[in-house]
């Protein structure tokens, strides 16, 4: 059956196809539709686990347990899974055991670019790169036959373009894979104390020959001999791009780009007169062919930054291309995103923004957007969980200079994923900090997720759903309150009052995401700008809500204008169609101009 | 599949892959349109490939789909100079990927405009120009405003169906094919909206009115 799939409902379907029926993981983007779909398939399990390590931990034990287990994060999520990551390289897996990693070449929706090929290197595991969709079904079979047969975690490695790209499908009837699940006690592979950790590390590299010499034959390595000029090797999406533009080289496109297929690089470098590496990011295959010793032409040429597409491979090239379109002369205006109309961060941040000389560390989600003016209300943004560790550090190293000075904000998903133990730290070191949860009740960012506080479960079970306040309170922090960011009087009073009292306070901002239906099923009437009002002073602009537009009076018909301040040069207008009443700019508004449309 | 089909997937298998190029703001629904674009070619029995990106894009900003088709089809994207077809949900956004159009490409521009925060401020002008700019550079060019037709339709959130109708008359796959496709896209509920916004789309001449 001929299916239009995206790389990662293809991986789904896959691990589908081969019975798997056991998935943790981490919602991140490219990575998160794989989880999602996969959870939909009849028979399945599968859980968001509040962060990447926890998600690998479960997958682990199942695959101990004998399951075969599938684990999905995107690139930055293996940083945090990477303790067990290493480890479990040595116990190997008794079931099976897959981890997706999805990567983000240009950091469409990242923070940064890493190359997680070096990881499949670093933990000394086979990895597995598709470039379509069809080949990211059929290598989740491979990837799971592969760790049955060499007691291996197997890396399965995905990049936005493969995830988010659709392409044809030839979805099989599934064929289960063998599975056998039972307790196991095997103390010498899964407890690994020093003396045990030592035997199995021989194993390691025992397993890692023999994976070298299955990367000989292995079909998914694949030539494609044209002519005896040049010769390509790559691997994944970048196999497309050279293909569009180079059809007429001979390629060796991998399957598997670790380990690597020694003596099949080399007849193939021995067949052609000039050998290219076409790769995205790092050189992690050039590298490892010239330590061969094979003379080969890589980042002298092709870029070390951002995804390819055929047109960087055309230029590095040097080959002639017909874009002779001149961009219109004209500056036209960026449009990066923005927080929605109705957002509810949006309140909390007008108020951060306006607090002088506070540092906000930020955190990761649809609020570090509120960066940007004119809210401009976070300084700083690095990894998941990482505001309150910062804003502690500086409280402790500014001490008499940062009090009543730093604040920490963070969503609720990242709070759950590594912000507890930070604001255990904050509470047990004595830290000045006010920490704000930004409790959209979802995890927005990447489409409303579930997590542990919100109530349900990932397949739509309805379970326990933790309470912020009461944990804060457990934890030790001296002051914990709520606050609605719809109100920003009071979110005002509340950030003044917890600055000024000293300790480590924690404040809960708690309003839905606006996209998200399950807690506001009220719809409130959109705003209008009363323009006999209106005295163009743009305190409402100063909140960044897109319905809000500026309209001078500049460039419009006499009979328009209407003057309610002496140097009034415009006003403002509001976008009924997309306001959705939040009424925060009436609540900033001072004389009253801004009414609901009747 | 008629004698015509036939011959059209001939000339398409024979050339080199083609591509269509829909950009706009998030929300306008673009990648449900793009998904209905490549059923059609895939039921037309051709390859075909697309390409998104989702995650912050989605909030406000730009979103385009990069669509590619023929007898075999490599790259999801295509590179800038190389596309056939623009379809362009807003005009800011016509501007913003011209150059990835092939001198000889056509454009089809929405009349919409969404103000990007930094018009919104007052900070940068909205281009007033726009469609002038781009006939500079191109001569096929349709200038739609395609949210009157989908309310005409009865759904202004079917503006993405009135472009996908602008569309289809350029890309010569059997009438009934989209038919089928869109029936198979739409929960009944808006089908009939979508059904007429396609057509209001499909039939639009530009200088008749309508719209
Ligand atoms: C280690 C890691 N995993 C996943 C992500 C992707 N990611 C970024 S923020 C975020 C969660 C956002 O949810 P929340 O904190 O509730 O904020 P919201 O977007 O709802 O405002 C996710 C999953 C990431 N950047 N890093």
């Amino acid at each position: 059956m001929k299916l239009l799939m995206s790389g990662n409902e293809a991986i789904a379907r896959g691990a589908y196809e081969c019975g798997v029926s056991f998935g943790a993981g981490y919602p991140g983007t490219p990575s998160t539709e794989i989880l999602e779909e996969f959870s939909k398939y009849e028979g399945v399990y599968a859980e968001w686990a509040p962060n990447e390590k926890v998600a690998l931990e479960v997958g682990i034990g199942a695959a101990v347990a004998g399951a075969k287990a599938l684990v999905t994060m995107k690139h930055v999520g293996v940083n945090v899974a990477a303790d067990p990551l290493f480890t479990v390289s040595y116990t190997g897996t008794n079931g099976a055991l897959v981890i997706i990693t999805a990567d983000d070449p240009s950091l469409h929706s990242s923070q940064n670019e890493q190359d997680n090929r070096n990881y499949a290197k670093f933990a000394k595991l086979p990895m597995l790169e598709p470039a379509d969709s069809d080949e990211a079904r059929r290598f989740v079979r491979i990837a799971f036959e592969m760790s049955a047969a060499f007691d291996t975690p197997v890396f399965l490695r995905s990049t936005t373009r493969v995830s988010h790209s659709k392409s044809v499908v030839v979805a099989e009837t599934p064929v289960p894979l063998e599975e056998r699940r039972e307790l196991r006690i095997d103390p010498a592979k899964y407890v690994m104390v020093p003396a045990m950790a030592r035997m199995r590390r021989v194993e390691v590299e025992k397993r890692l020959r023999a994976l070298r010499a299955f990367a000989e034959t292995f079909p998914e390595n694949r030539m494609e001999i044209r002519n005896g000029e040049a010769g390509i090797i790559t691997a994944g999406m970048p196999y497309n791009y050279a293909k569009d533009v180079l059809p007429d080289c001979s390629y060796l496109k991998l399957g598997l780009v670790h380990p690597l297929p020694e003596r099949l690089i080399r007849k193939f470098a021995a067949s052609v007169k000039k050998l290219y590496v076409i790769e995205e990011l790092d050189p992690f295959l050039e590298e490892q062919i010239r330590a061969m010793g094979i003379e080969v032409t890589g980042k002298e040429l092709f870029p070390y930054t951002n995804e390819f597409d055929p047109g960087v491979i055309a230029g590095a090239m040097g080959l002639k291309t017909d874009a002779s379109i001149k961009p219109p002369e004209v500056v036209i205006p960026p449009r990066p995103p923005n927080l929605c109309p109705g957002c509810p961060h949006r309140g909390l941040f007008h108020v951060l923004g306006k607090l002088k000389a506070t540092f906000v560390a930020g955190d990761i989600g649809c609020y570090t957007l509120a960066f940007m003016k004119p809210l401009a209300g976070l300084h700083s943004c690095i990894c998941m969980g990482a505001s309150i560790g910062m804003a502690h550090g500086m409280s402790k190293a500014l001490g008499e200079k940062g009090r009543g000075k730093v604040v920490g904000v963070i969503g609720d998903s990242t709070f759950l994923h590594s912000g507890i133990t930070p604001l255990l730290n904050l509470a047990y070191n004595q830290g000045e900090a006010v920490i704000v949860i930004c409790d959209n009740r979802t995890t927005a960012m990447t489409g409303m997720q579930e997590h542990p506080a919100t109530g349900y479960t990932l397949q739509g079970t309805k379970t326990k759903e933790v309470d912020f306040q009461a944990l804060a309170t457990v934890l030790g922090i001296d002051s914990v309150r709520e606050i609605d960011p719809y109100d920003l009087k009071n979110t005002r009073t509340v950030m003044k009052e917890e600055l000024a009292r000293g300790g480590s306070s924690l404040v809960v901002s708690r309003r839905s995401c606006v996209l998200f239906k399950r807690h506001s099923p009220e719809t409130r009437k959109p705003l209008r700008v009363n323009a006999n009002k209106c005295i163009g002073c743009r305190n409402c602009l100063d909140l960044g809500c897109p319905p809000i537009a500026w309209r001078s009076f500049k460039d419009r018909p006499a009979h328009e204008i209407v003057k309610n301040a002496k140097k009034q040069d415009g006003n403002s207008y509001i976008d009924a169609d997309s306001c959705t009443g939040c009424t925060l700019c009436q609540q900033v508004c001072k004389v009253g101009a801004i009414e609901e449309v009747e | 599949m008629d004698r015509k089909d036939k011959q059209l997937r001939k000339d398409i298998a024979a050339g080199p892959a083609r591509s269509v190029l829909l950009a706009g703001v998030g929300g306008q629904g673009i990648l449900r349109a793009s998904d209905i674009l490549c059923r059609v070619i895939m039921e037309a029995g051709l390859d075909v490939k697309k390409s998104e990106v989702h995650g912050m894009a989605q909030r406000g900003g730009c979103v385009t789909s990069h669509v590619r088709y023929g007898q075999k089809v490599y790259s999801p994207i295509e590179r800038k100079g190389n596309v056939d077809i623009l379809l362009a949900f807003e005009k800011l956004e016509a501007l913003r990927y011209l150059d990835y159009l092939k001198p000889s490409g056509r454009i089809i521009v929405n009349e919409t405009e969404i103000y990007p925060p930094a018009v919104n401020l007052g900070t940068m002008p909205y281009p007033d120009n726009a469609v002038a700019l781009i006939r500079q550079g191109f001569s096929t060019v349709k200038v739609i405003k395609a949210r009157d037709l989908a309310a005409a339709a009865g759904n202004i959130r079917a503006e993405n169906t009135v472009l996908l109708g602008a569309l289809s008359p350029w890309l010569d796959f059997a009438p009934d094919l989209w038919e089928r496709v869109l029936k198979e896209s739409f929960p009944t509920r808006t089908l009939d909206a979508n059904r007429q916004a396609f057509h209001l789309g499909r039939d639009y001449r530009e200088g008749e009115g309508g719209g």
